[in-house]
């Protein structure tokens, strides 16, 4: 019988023993899915907006003006074909296009149905709803002051289309935000546990001792853990998929590799820890304190990035989970493929290299 | 006469602290040997050295015939280790945990079979083979974590107090199972607390301070320092350093 796999059997029997455990882990992310379906709204500053305008006339060009000078939103870009809109949303991370149709100053002194198409990015559907209300308030008023209060009832329709999410799901949220947090739950908080009780009995002494090499020793604790945490993540994508229809619009492989990255990312954080700890107890504090905390509340998952004060802003950058989430998001709803997302797979990378060199420093420093 | 262990002015220093001070000492193939010291006179770090997870500072060692600062994974594979936590996964049953040993120990499915049901012959643990460890009694446990210990029939067996916290009569059967082990011709490495048990031992070193303050059969050493006992021969080591110090 080949060590390695001796010791994954092993470890395997520990976490089958533990049935109240495994109890807590698969099902809390079936609670989770399914018990999140309201989330919190906050207001939205600098959102990056493409203008797409046909009319090129003095009206729609001042109500560009008002938008991009209101301070919600940022010009990005300006498009000109409608080809155009799915890069936009893709490669310049556009949240909202706004399409001025032909002839729009005409129609809009003439009163005749005069129409503005607002296309938001709703796959985060919260964030969408309050950025297409923003939009319409100004155009609204900008209306209102060009032809006085009795020209009411106000004659600019907005058309709105939520794209990606057109029935603003906030599960559609919700799915990527759970299964970034149960991937780091037992990938990070689980290891980091189950390496530490270990040192705590005694029985890494001895392990040290045998033949086994201490990255043996390490890889062999982790296995079975990836193992459980690819098969939360089936459970997850399973029940969003047939239970809320979430659509998995990207490549299901591509999923499954970012998903084993962000796995990698956080076992070392878990074997970083580890090395770092003495008993269970402190892992698990440090374990919730320093990656479940941020990992829901840093992330993107509850409350939008853009939102938070510059300081959170600038902290969001190093918690792995931000990106993983729009990698997800990205993946799922936009079917977005690695030619888009590229950025934060490379982020994750590298992460998870400095964090694999430090905990093998650290393990390697302990034995010393 | 074959040497098990021979260590040579073997030094460990952490920055300008000097923890094993240039110990020198032989222990035959089959012999029970007793390493005895106060906690912190260096113990620990010179077992640690000599069971190949330290590298040493300085001077030399050899363990199975292997040296210990170029061939610490061959030392790995020829000893085996016991601590006084027991070393035993306590939610895993007594079949499951001498197959796990074997397995990292890299013995074949075979062997394992074979070791497994030897052992439970031996110790008398065939009816409770699928019991979890945790709910066996104390002594029980400690007489299966030595026995793990040796799954692989290794020429020498490091004991690092393996009978702290139990009682005496348990600790004079385990002995009797060390003895069964030293007349296989296996060599124990064997540290402890309870004076009464320098004594079951071939020979004995006292550590004081990082060095050997003394060494030999305990009979002799009562002679030569004209102590009642081993106990008696302990404290007054200890004491001269503590004065020393003051």
């Amino acid at each position: 019988m080949s060590p390695f796999f001796a010791f994954v059997k092993k470890e395997t029997l520990h976490i089958l023993r533990d049935p109240r455990t495994l109890v807590i882990l698969l099902g809390m992310p079936i609670a989770q899915v399914i018990l999140f379906g309201f989330a919190i709204t906050n207001e939205l500053n600098d959102v990056r907006v493409a203008i797409f305008d046909s009319a090129k006339d003095p009206v729609s060009m001042e109500i560009s003006d008002r938008l991009t000078s209101s301070g919600f939103f940022q010009l990005s870009a300006e498009t000109g074909k409608e080809e155009d809109l799915e890069g936009v949303f893709q490669h310049e991370r556009v949240k909202l296009v706004v399409v001025f149709p032909p002839g729009f100053q005409e129609r809009f002194y003439r009163n005749d149905n005069p129409q503005i198409q607002l296309i938001a990015d709703a796959t985060d559907p919260n964030t969408a709803t309050t950025i297409v209300a923003y939009a319409s308030a100004i155009i609204r008023q900008y209306e209102e002051e060009k032809k006085g209060s009795a020209a009411l009832p106000y004659a600019i329709k907005t058309e709105v289309r939520m794209r990606y999410n057109e029935e603003l799901k906030s599960v559609f949220l919700f799915v990527p935000g759970v299964i970034t947090i149960i991937l780091m739950l037992v990938s990070a908080m689980m290891t980091s546990i189950a390496l530490t009780r270990e040192k705590e009995l005694g029985t890494m002494e001895v392990l040290l001792v045998s033949p086994l090499r201490p990255l043996v020793i390490v890889v062999g604790k982790v296995v079975p853990y990836i193992a459980l945490g690819l098969i939360i993540m089936g459970i997850i994508l399973g029940l969003a998929t047939t239970v809320f229809q979430m659509p998995i619009r990207g490549s299901l492989g591509l999923l499954v590799a970012e998903c084993l990255l962000f796995v990698s990312t956080s076992l070392s954080l878990g074997i970083l820890i580890s090395s770092r700890v003495k008993t269970q107890m402190v892992a698990l504090l440090i374990s919730l304190m320093a990656l479940m905390l941020p990992t829901i509340l840093l992330s993107g998952f509850i409350f939008p990035v853009e939102n938070m004060p510059w300081l959170l802003q600038i902290i969001s950058h190093i918690v792995p989970a931000r990106w993983f989430i729009v990698i997800v998001k990205g993946i799922m709803l936009k079917g977005a493929g690695l030619e888009v997302l590229w950025e934060e797979t490379l982020i994750l990378v590298f992460m998870t290299i400095v964090l694999i060199g430090a905990s093998i420093r650290s393990f390697k420093l302990r034995l010393e | 006469m074959n040497l098990a262990i021979t260590t040579e002015s073997l030094t460990k220093k952490f920055g300008a602290f000097t923890a094993v001070d240039a110990i020198s000492l032989e222990v035959a193939q089959g012999e029970i040997f007793g390493f005895l010291g106060a906690n912190g006179a260096g113990k620990t770090t010179a077992m640690r050295m000599l069971t190949g997870l330290s590298r040493p500072t300085s001077g030399r060692a050899s363990v199975a015939g292997f040296d210990v600062s170029r061939q610490p994974e061959q030392i790995k594979r020829n000893i085996g280790y016991m601590s006084q936590k027991f070393s035993l996964y306590e939610d895993l049953t007594v079949k499951e945990n001498i197959r796990f040993y074997g397995g990292i120990y890299g013995l074949s499915l075979k062997n394992i079979g074979i070791k497994t049901e030897q052992l439970l012959e031996e110790l008398d643990l065939r009816e409770v083979s699928k019991t979890p460890v945790k709910s066996l009694p104390l002594g029980w446990k400690q007489k299966l974590a030595f026995s793990i210990s040796q799954v692989h029939d290794p020429a020498i067996v490091f004991l690092d107090e393996p009978t702290g916290g139990v009682d005496p009569i348990t600790r004079r059967h385990f002995w009797e199972l060390i003895y069964r082990a030293a007349d296989k011709g296996r060599t124990v490495f064997v540290t402890t607390h309870y004076m009464d048990e320098a004594e079951y031992c071939d020979r004995i070193s006292i550590m004081v301070d990082g060095k050997i303050a003394a060494m030999g059969s305990p009979s002799a050493l009562k002679k030569e320092h004209q102590a009642p006992s081993i106990n008696e021969l302990f404290v007054r080591l200890a004491r001269v350093t503590t004065a020393g110090l003051g």
